[in-house]
């Protein structure tokens, strides 16, 4: 009696104020009208920009990318000189990227491991020294790190003529640390292929150890096995190619330093800055996933005679992954973006190469443009893989 | 009276603990104890919250060794975690934890068989069937070997813990708390259960229970501990009725006796 409308709203048409009070219409409506006030500001943002550009007669579009770059860059992993195009020279700037973000993801994994293992140690000074080295390199901010390590450096090493050579062949100088390299042969390609060829046996057999051990329990020695099959192709794909021993050596020749494998004091300034910062996070990460699976899991494992290594491998460590993965996602790709800060200090990074090609070109918009999407594609490409890595070590969602 | 457990003499002991004391820092969880059983016996322990009930079990399973006194077991010295008996006792061993402490990377199955997957006694499919066998036994549905510890409830995931501490057949069969957390109906049915596997396969059975009628009723011997120390042991059925009352009141905590409550975190409820 209270709602006579219910029991008529069968038999009269609704109103349009009756479809205005209806949960789900209005819910449909405030959508609309949201997506149509963002619409209506892009199209400002866009319109007005294209007058205004237009008004200074700069040219849009992606045409510049084909020009002559007409700069040298430092260092490149690829074939470039001053008479290459912008293209190439963002190519390069994306394989430095590319190349100081994988580094850095790798060391940072191993050092923030090393100090989140050491942060629980029942050393008292071991426990404390990583509480400080966490605590401090957490609490300065990356860039100012950034600064720290490349003032550092150049200030720290001697001049090439009287560089320091811990290790022959090793050099540390103002100009960054050099190194032998083995001088290009048919044998280490014979070596590569022979990696590749080991790991997909060591594919096959690991497969068929599991199957046998489904179906009669007999473990198998995975371990020792592929170590095994691993090293003895490599070496045997050495010797076959004739076991090269040829090395380019750094040496002072005038001024400078020829020969060997330079790393520059930019690219170990970034390099050092960034996995420093970041493996004090990742310290945390790995701290917290240990300390998220309860000591009594070790002790059921113990009781039931299970050795250390498979309890680690078969209990702890899924469950500590599955604490640990996502934040450390977090870190990688953190990591990746503030690479982005090597501008900073000159190293040739995506950002600096870009920050070169907008003041020639003029072509700002064109310019960040291509490096917020490259960054966007990278990060995304670490999220995907970090997800798909989840799922492999993780387990059923709760 | 105190020591009527121990009436067999020592060469033919299966338990054997004498003067056993382990400490954590300043704190003396378990203090002096000693503990005779022979192959077969069964035996309750009860006593309040922090009385190191947990402790002792976790001392003869081998997860912590002794800081003083021995442990053998059916005459073999496995004081010390390294001794070189224990591998072979972890087989001989069932342990149900009191947190259960089920691995949550494994399925129930796998969980249940874990042991014997991993040393290879079993193939995976062996091991599943025998699994599923045992799930049976404990009185759970064969469609929850295939689903991981933390899909179950507490009950379940007890009763999955018991089926994994008998899965090896063990000779020792050491009971955390077996009944808490679950129905009196269930919870006779799991007394029961371990009550048929004492006679029919001659298991040794050391129980922790806070409850003194299944005590008295379904093990023949009893062990009381408060703050580290043997209390009062001896055969259930010596227990009178003025020792019945004085103990329950122990348990209860409504005796003024030497009992006193340690304050501070108690685990579940106020016995554990």
């Amino acid at each position: 009696m209270s709602k006579p409308q219910n029991a008529q709203g069968d038999v009269r048409s609704k109103s349009l104020v009756d479809y205005l009070n209806d949960e789900n219409v209005r819910a449909v409506l405030y959508q609309i009208v949201a997506i149509g006030l963002i619409i209506l500001a892009g199209w400002y943002l866009v319109s007005n920009t294209l007058y205004n550009l237009a008004q200074q007669n700069i040219s849009t579009g992606y045409g510049f990318l084909d020009l002559e770059a007409s700069f040298e860059i430092s260092e490149t992993m690829i074939d470039y000189s001053a008479k290459s195009n912008y293209a190439t020279a963002l190519v390069v700037g994306l394989l430095n990227t590319v190349k100081v973000s994988v580094l850095g993801i790798v060391l940072c994994t191993i050092i923030g491991t090393i100090f989140g293992v050491a942060r629980l140690s029942s050393n008292w000074i071991v426990r404390k020294l990583a509480t400080v080295y966490v605590e401090t390199f957490r609490n300065i901010p990356v860039l100012l790190q950034l600064f720290f390590w490349y003032a550092l450096i150049p200030g720290a090493f001697p001049h090439p003529r009287d560089a320091l050579e811990p290790l022959p062949g090793v050099l540390f100088t103002s100009r960054g640390m050099y190194m032998p390299v083995p001088v290009a042969d048919t044998a280490y390609t014979l070596m590569g292929i022979a990696a590749i060829i080991a790991l997909v046996a060591i594919f096959f057999i690991k497969r068929w150890a599991k199957k046998r051990q489904d179906a009669t329990g007999q473990p198998f020695p995975m371990f020792l096995t592929g170590l095994g099959i691993f090293v003895g192709l490599v070496l045997l794909a050495y010797l076959a190619g004739g076991a090269p021993t040829e090395m380019s050596m750094p040496e002072l020749k005038g001024f400078n330093i020829r020969g060997g494998y330079n790393i520059s004091p930019e690219f170990l300034a970034v390099l050092i800055g960034l996995t420093v910062y970041t493996s004090t996070y990742v310290a945390e990460v790995v701290r917290s996933g240990i300390q998220a699976v309860p000591s009594g899991q070790w002790e059921a494992a113990d009781s039931l005679g299970i050795k250390r290594s498979v309890a680690l491998r078969k209990v702890i460590l899924p469950q500590s992954m599955r604490v640990a993965i996502p934040p450390l996602t977090n870190q990688y790709l953190n990591l990746t973006k503030n690479s982005s800060l090597a501008v900073a200090v000159g190293y040739p990074d995506l950002v600096s190469v870009s920050n070169t090609t907008m003041n020639q070109t003029g072509q700002a918009i064109e310019a960040i443009s291509i490096f917020m999407s490259i960054y966007l594609g990278l990060s995304l490409l670490t999220s995907l893989f970090m997800n798909w890595f989840n799922k492999k070590m993780a387990l059923v969602e709760r | 009276m105190t020591q009527a457990a121990s009436s067999h003499s020592d060469s033919t002991a299966f338990v054997a603990v004498k003067k056993l004391t382990k400490r954590f820092g300043s704190v003396v969880a378990v203090n002096n104890v000693d503990l005779t059983l022979s192959r077969g016996e069964t035996l309750a322990i009860i006593g309040p919250s922090a009385a190191g009930k947990s402790v002792l079990m976790k001392c003869l399973v081998g997860i912590y060794g002794a800081d003083e006194g021995t442990i053998y077991l059916d005459q073999d010295d496995v004081s010390d975690t390294n001794a070189p008996e224990r591998p072979k006792w972890a087989a001989k061993i069932g342990m149900l934890f009191q947190q259960n402490a089920l691995f949550d990377s494994l399925t129930v199955w796998e969980n249940i068989c874990f042991r014997q997957i991993e040393l290879g006694t079993l193939s995976r499919k062996a091991a599943k069937e025998r699994a599923v066998e045992l799930l049976g036994l404990v009185g759970l549905a064969q469609e929850s070997a295939e689903l991981t510890p933390s899909d179950l409830s507490g009950g379940m995931q007890k009763r999955v813990g018991i089926a994994r501490a008998i899965s090896t057949d063990p000779e020792l069969l050491l009971l955390d708390n077996p009944t808490a957390g679950l129905d009196p109906v269930l919870s006779n049915h799991i007394e029961l259960m371990i009550s048929k596997i004492a006679t029919q396969r001659g298991t040794t059975v050391i129980s922790i229970t806070n409850d003194m009628q299944i005590a008295r009723t379904r093990y023949q011997n009893l062990m009381m501990m408060h703050d580290g120390k043997v209390y009062w042991s001896g055969k259930t059925d010596d227990i009178d009725d003025a020792h019945n009352a004085h103990l329950t009141q122990m348990l209860d905590g409504s005796s003024q006796g030497p009992i006193t409550m340690r304050t501070g975190k108690r685990e579940d409820g106020i016995f554990a």
